[in-house]
């Protein structure tokens, strides 16, 4: 169990750890992944909400049967959903969590 | 008209009292089985947290529970129903939403938390303001959802009792016996929370969940194999039926109405859907009743694997909605639905009937599978409003009551019984705003809530996260800022007055021309909470230091 109340050496010592080249690393691998991703994943699914409202006929073309491209698109959100999940959770696993446990371990040898 | 629907009551009514007695068998069977679940647990002694013992996948599935309302199940299927491919953007958004609390949020909180969502936002900052302010923005929004669970429980019980516009009941005319049917479920919802179900609250959902996709999943093979499991002719036959033709398949019936010769109508209805998209997509991560279940784990890789078990459930089901709603459009037909419930919330259980009539023998059939559906429904709203009154409770009896009023000088007996006072007052609020609110559909009520969630919460939370110079003064302005504009948006939309189904249909003091604030109050709300920050010169650097290490790391984690 960690102190409830940070002193002003526990301060100094958090300050320390962000500065260290490994927690730099950690922040720079998450940034670089997370921040692109949600740029990418929201910008995708405002097109599909601006086409529904402004590109009706171009959603309107059928492909298959009564399936049409607004049919496809919307079922081509769920895909690209799942498939960001299943993505990031194989990237923190591999590139994040290693990282993360280390700098926790030192900390936590630390302590005592 | 009258005698021609008084027959067909008639011979409804043998049926109706089987539909009846085999609904409060089931739902006596659910609550029995949560009881006795929630007893089986001796870590729950942890009110807030339910132990942070349960799995990943368990709270997966709580997460589902949760999060898949009456809403998702009634609200989607009845705008899908009536309005055809318009109602499918709900899934979407609704499901999407989920990329942005596992990517931004759901894991830096548990690592950085304990119990509510004021926890994260008050870590480097001034207690008391923060608190306060996070406590109030979780108790509006709660309120938001709740009203459409209220809605979405008198719709139901109505249908199950027969109340039908036109008609009257045990002397009483539709309205009236409809009212008193909400204040009537409603209040048995908030008094099965407030008693018994607190604890077990994680363990509804898990049933809840459970029997949700197992009812869904039955539905919608039962719909398919209708159609041969060919998905085109379900559409062709749903289009056909409708009335509207291909129309009935794209986007614009219900959001972004081309309307002729007026180009400002078009324009708004065109921002309008723009507006509820965005609201869907950022609203999930604001949730407070969402971000409460991941600290219900032991750590922040547990928080992750439950955020991906919930988007694999919860995005299963969205699909489904395409049976459910298309289904009703072409099975029950979007007549008979605005017949008993002009937003079409009861298109699902409606489907229910006509299913069991046509594949389990007729009449007692269609009474069979509607009182199951029902109890689904039924179990549906109890779970969510249970995680609601718990979200929105805890954080005026933890946030509010024990760190600003008590400042920190509360013992637990007290704390929990502030918890209980309070969930009776939401509840009651909610009820009574319920009443109002009969003629909207649930899912767009819901979106409202995600409206109000991504304008107070999630700029707040995000700046608290990743932002380095966000201090008290931002987080109050991003907070407040985006509260109060979503909230008095939505007072002066259509919603509320000057339209025929707004709350207050015969009054017009509307002057915003869009029925979901997001487009505005979202950005707003991020705007305030910079402006906030860069004209207080409070630096809290310093304690950032130890929020980032420890949200990124886990280090020190409750």
């Amino acid at each position: 169990m960690t102190t409830e109340v940070p002193s002003e050496s526990s301060t100094e010592r958090y300050q320390a750890v962000q500065r260290s080249e490994d927690f730099q690393r950690l922040r720079h691998k998450l940034r670089s992944f997370i921040f692109p991703m949600t740029v990418a994943f929201f910008l995708w699914y405002l097109l599909y909400v601006v086409l529904c409202a402004y590109a009706r006929d171009f959603m309107s073309i059928k492909v298959v049967g009564n399936i049409n491209i607004a049919l496809i698109f919307g079922l081509l959100q769920f895909v690209s959903t799942f498939l960001i999940a299943w993505f990031y959770s194989r990237y923190a696993n591999r590139e994040l969590d290693p990282i993360a446990d280390s700098i926790k371990h030192k900390m936590e040898e630390g302590v005592e | 008209m009258q005698t021609h629907l008084l027959a067909a009551d008639a011979t409804a009514s043998s049926s109706r009292g089987l539909t009846i007695t085999l609904f409060l068998i089931f739902v006596a069977i659910t609550l029995g089985i949560t009881i006795w679940a929630s007893q089986q647990t001796k870590t729950a002694t942890d009110f807030y947290a339910g132990g942070r013992q349960f799995s990943g996948f368990q709270n997966g599935m709580a997460i589902g529970g949760d999060y898949m309302s009456a809403a998702s199940f009634l609200g989607i299927a009845g705008i899908i129903a009536l309005y055809g491919y318009d109602g499918f953007l709900y899934s979407i958004g609704f499901l999407v939403a989920w990329l942005v609390a596992l990517l931004l949020v759901a894991e830096f909180l548990r690592n950085s938390g304990r119990y509510t969502m004021a926890d994260v936002l008050a870590f480097r900052m001034r207690q008391r303001p923060v608190r306060s302010a996070a406590s109030i923005s979780t108790v509006v929004v709660s309120i938001f959802y709740l009203i459409a669970q209220m809605v979405g429980a008198g719709a139901l019980v109505s249908l199950l009792l027969g109340i039908k516009p036109g008609a009257t009941f045990l002397g009483m005319d539709a309205d009236t016996a409809k009212v008193a049917t909400i204040i009537l479920v409603g209040a048995l919802m908030i008094i099965y929370v407030v008693v018994g179900g607190m604890k077990g609250t994680t363990y509804v959902q898990i049933v809840k969940a459970i029997m949700l996709m197992t009812g869904a999943l039955l539905m919608t093979i039962l719909v398919l194999a209708h159609y041969k499991f060919n998905l085109s002719t379900l559409l062709g036959d749903a289009a056909a039926q409708s009335g509207k033709g291909d129309a009935f398949l794209e986007p614009g019936l219900r959001y972004g109405v081309e309307k002729a010769g007026d180009a400002s109508a078009t324009f708004y209805s065109k921002m309008d859907l723009i507006s509820l998209g965005i609201a869907l997509v950022l609203g999930t991560a604001g949730l407070p009743h969402i971000l409460t279940r991941f600290y219900t784990v032991p750590t922040s890789r547990v928080a992750r694997k439950s955020v991906l078990w919930a988007i694999g459930i919860i995005g299963v089901f969205y699909l489904f909605t395409l049976a459910l709603g298309f289904g009703a459009a072409a099975l029950v037909g979007g007549k008979a639905i605005t017949a008993q419930d002009k937003a079409g919330n009861t298109a699902a259980p409606q489907l229910a009937q006509a299913l069991g009539i046509r594949y389990f023998g007729g009449d007692t059939g269609g009474s069979v599978l509607l009182a199951i559906i029902a109890a689904v429904a039924f179990a549906t709203i109890l779970a969510v409003v249970a995680g609601l009154t718990l979200a929105s409770s805890s954080s005026v009896a933890h946030d509010f009551y024990a760190n600003v009023i008590r400042r920190g000088d509360a013992s637990e007996r007290d704390e929990v019984r502030v918890a209980r006072i309070a969930a009776l007052v939401i509840g009651a609020v909610a009820i009574a705003l319920s009443i109002f609110a009969q003629s909207l559909n649930v899912a767009f009520l819901v979106a409202l809530a995600f409206a109000v969630a991504a304008s107070g919460n999630l700029p707040a939370i995000l700046y608290s996260l990743f932002w380095k110079r966000f201090n008290t003064s931002g987080a109050m302005w991003a907070i407040y800022g985006g509260l109060i504009s979503s909230v008095v948006l939505v007072f002066f939309s259509p919603v509320v007055s000057g339209s025929a189904t707004a709350m207050f249909p015969h009054h017009d003091w509307h002057w915003f021309p869009l029925s979901n604030p997001g487009i505005i109050s979202i950005p707003l709300g991020f705007f305030c909470g910079w402006l906030g920050t860069v004209i207080s010169k409070e630096d809290d650097s310093e304690k950032y230091a130890e929020l980032e290490v420890r949200s990124l790391t886990g280090y020190g984690a409750h």
